[in-house]
């Protein structure tokens, strides 16, 4: 079970060329932060996975089914995407609606679907705003609100589209805790991020973007300290390792702890 | 004389049980910047309102206390008036962008036209912020096509060509990437050095201890905390507020805690670097 990206290029029908040749698979469970500089293509590269986007070259694969052969909404039972712009994806009337909408066509109870719907609430931390009119409350709320959904369906692949953005620390530790949850469920959850130190926290696997293409698909540890595709995706290294880079460390340090073992060592 | 002054400053949505700020006094100084930082939720974005007179204005609601502008009080101010003396750049690139305009260019004049400046002057101006943020390759782009990051680029462009006193940004860079986000610092900080006064609503917590003289801590609509950038940063106790504090503040707390603390708190990556190595020195001398 998995989904391959199998040399995919996209040209949008205008002709402008989004992505090239991107080539790779992420397993089921597994935890994936792409970054990159803003119009390096993620946004794009993760509308292929849901099948938002079809391929203009190549095949993407969702365990073994080919998104060309599929209907988004067919896919969409197996990708969830989030978008990066919560207004561009909701439009019920209150919150509750919005994350009941997409069991509409389901055959699951309604007993089955009110389980899920509490649930997918509690862990995104949005029950008290469940009556409420998506558009009175904050930008960072609705953006959990537009997970929710997602979280629900229980889509065994899950994309994230900078849910990052706009986030003060309870709203950054509670997405890294539903992020654990999800991954012990052996769910995949794909994250476009630009917070370097939400990736460096919640990451393993970093899948780099620039111009296009992928640049760099490796542990979050090389790719911070690999200073051409840092340079080249306009990315940072977080601020503990630019630090320990600035003081002369070659301890691929990431850390604060890491950095304190080093000072108090000196 | 304080350039933005709030007294007694207390304030409540229409239908709502509760106040959005809650008895706020505080005095903001010409030519500095204020980091305004705090829980979603808490007030930042209603304080920032407040300053920029849409409230009550356009929200309706309670106000009470007083606001005072550059010594004139804000509910004597002309909305025309203060929109040529304070420029907003909301938090959600989204919504600024007007929707009505079919290019960049246009969409960045838009605010000149209203405030009725000359023809030439408005295409010199806009001509010279689309070279300073970068964005001279969009500007024949229709506004509504542009990505997240490209966006708040314009918005951003869009405001300081209006050349207010007065800047209040309310997240500027939550869809940049990093090196986006750094450019747009670059520009707040030489706006700062131009004399404007700014009001800076920030999650990226390194930024605001690097760029801001003072920050205020707002929480459930109260200012709990406010000071000196360096004073603020270095009560980690404030983690419990639900405030992020900078990991090279915590490094420096965690130094303190090892029994070997820095000689001062250092909060910025410069200030660490600095006493990093100025340890390191007074080891190898002695």
């Amino acid at each position: 079970m998995s989904l391959e990206v199998k040399d995919v290029s996209f040209a949008y029908p205008n002709g402008y060329v989004a992505n090239e040749n991107l080539h790779f698979t992420i397993e089921k469970g597994e935890r994936v932060a792409i970054v990159g500089q803003n119009g390096a293509g993620k946004t794009t590269a993760v509308k292929l996975l849901n099948g938002l986007h079809k391929p203009t070259k190549g095949d993407v694969l969702v365990d073994g089914i080919n998104t060309k052969d599929k209907t988004v909404a067919q896919i969409s039972q197996y990708v969830g995407y989030v978008f990066q712009n919560p207004d561009d994806q909701i439009f019920n009337n209150t919150v509750k609606a919005e994350l009941e909408y997409s069991f509409k066509h389901s055959k699951l109870t309604d007993e089955e679907i009110n389980r899920r719907v509490e649930r997918a609430a509690e862990l995104t931390g949005i029950q008290q705003y469940m009556d409420m009119k998506p558009f009175d409350i904050p930008y960072s709320i609705r953006k959990f609100v537009t997970i929710a959904v997602f979280v629900a369906l229980d889509t065994p692949y899950l994309i994230l589209d900078e849910p990052t953005a706009g986030q003060d620390i309870n709203g950054i530790n509670r997405l890294a805790e539903l992020m654990d949850i999800l991954q012990g469920e052996g769910r995949s959850v794909i994250t476009i991020t630009h917070d370097m130190e939400f990736v460096a926290d919640n990451f393993s696997r970093v899948i780099a973007m620039a111009n296009k293409r992928i640049i760099a698909d490796d542990s979050a540890r090389n790719i911070f300290w690999n200073n051409d595709i840092v340079a080249e995706s306009n990315i940072s290294k977080p601020q503990i390792g630019e630090l320990a880079e600035d003081i002369g460390s070659d301890n691929k340090i990431l850390f604060r702890h890491e950095l304190l073992e080093y000072l108090t060592r000196l | 004389m304080s350039y933005i002054e709030l007294k007694n400053v207390s304030y409540r949505y229409p239908l709502a049980e509760t106040d959005a700020l809650k008895n706020i006094n505080y005095a903001f100084e010409e030519g500095k910047l204020y980091g305004i930082i705090g829980e979603n939720g808490g007030g930042k974005t209603t304080f920032c309102d407040l300053i920029k007179g849409l409230i009550p204005s356009f929200y309706g609601g309670d106000l009470t206390g007083e606001v005072f502008i550059k010594g004139k009080e804000i509910r004597e101010w002309e909305s025309s008036a203060l929109a040529s003396t304070i420029g907003y750049i909301f938090q959600n690139p989204f919504t600024q962008i007007s929707g009505i305009k079919e290019t960049v260019f246009e969409e960045i004049a838009l605010g000149l036209e209203n405030l009725g400046v000359e023809r030439e002057e408005i295409i010199d101006r806009v001509t010279s912020v689309v070279r300073q943020l970068k964005i001279e390759h969009l500007i024949k782009n229709n506004p509504n096509k542009l990505s997240g990051g490209q966006r708040q680029r314009v918005a951003f462009a869009s405001i300081i060509a209006m050349e207010t006193d007065i800047l209040v940004i309310d997240e500027p860079t939550s869809q940049l990437d990093p090196k986006g986000t750094s450019d747009i610092f670059e520009i707040i900080h030489l706006l700062k050095e131009q004399g404007k006064t700014i009001l800076l609503v920030e999650h990226k917590i390194d930024l605001i201890a690097e760029y801001a003289d003072e920050v205020l801590v707002i929480k459930q609509g109260e200012l709990i905390t406010n000071g000196k950038t360096s004073d603020v940063f270095s009560n980690v106790n404030l983690l419990n507020e639900g405030v992020n504090i900078p990991q090279i503040a915590l490094l420096s707390n965690d130094m303190k805690e090892q029994g070997k603390p820095f000689d001062t708190f250092a909060i910025t990556r410069s200030q660490a670097r600095e006493q990093i190595l100025k340890k390191g020195s007074e080891k190898i001398c002695h």
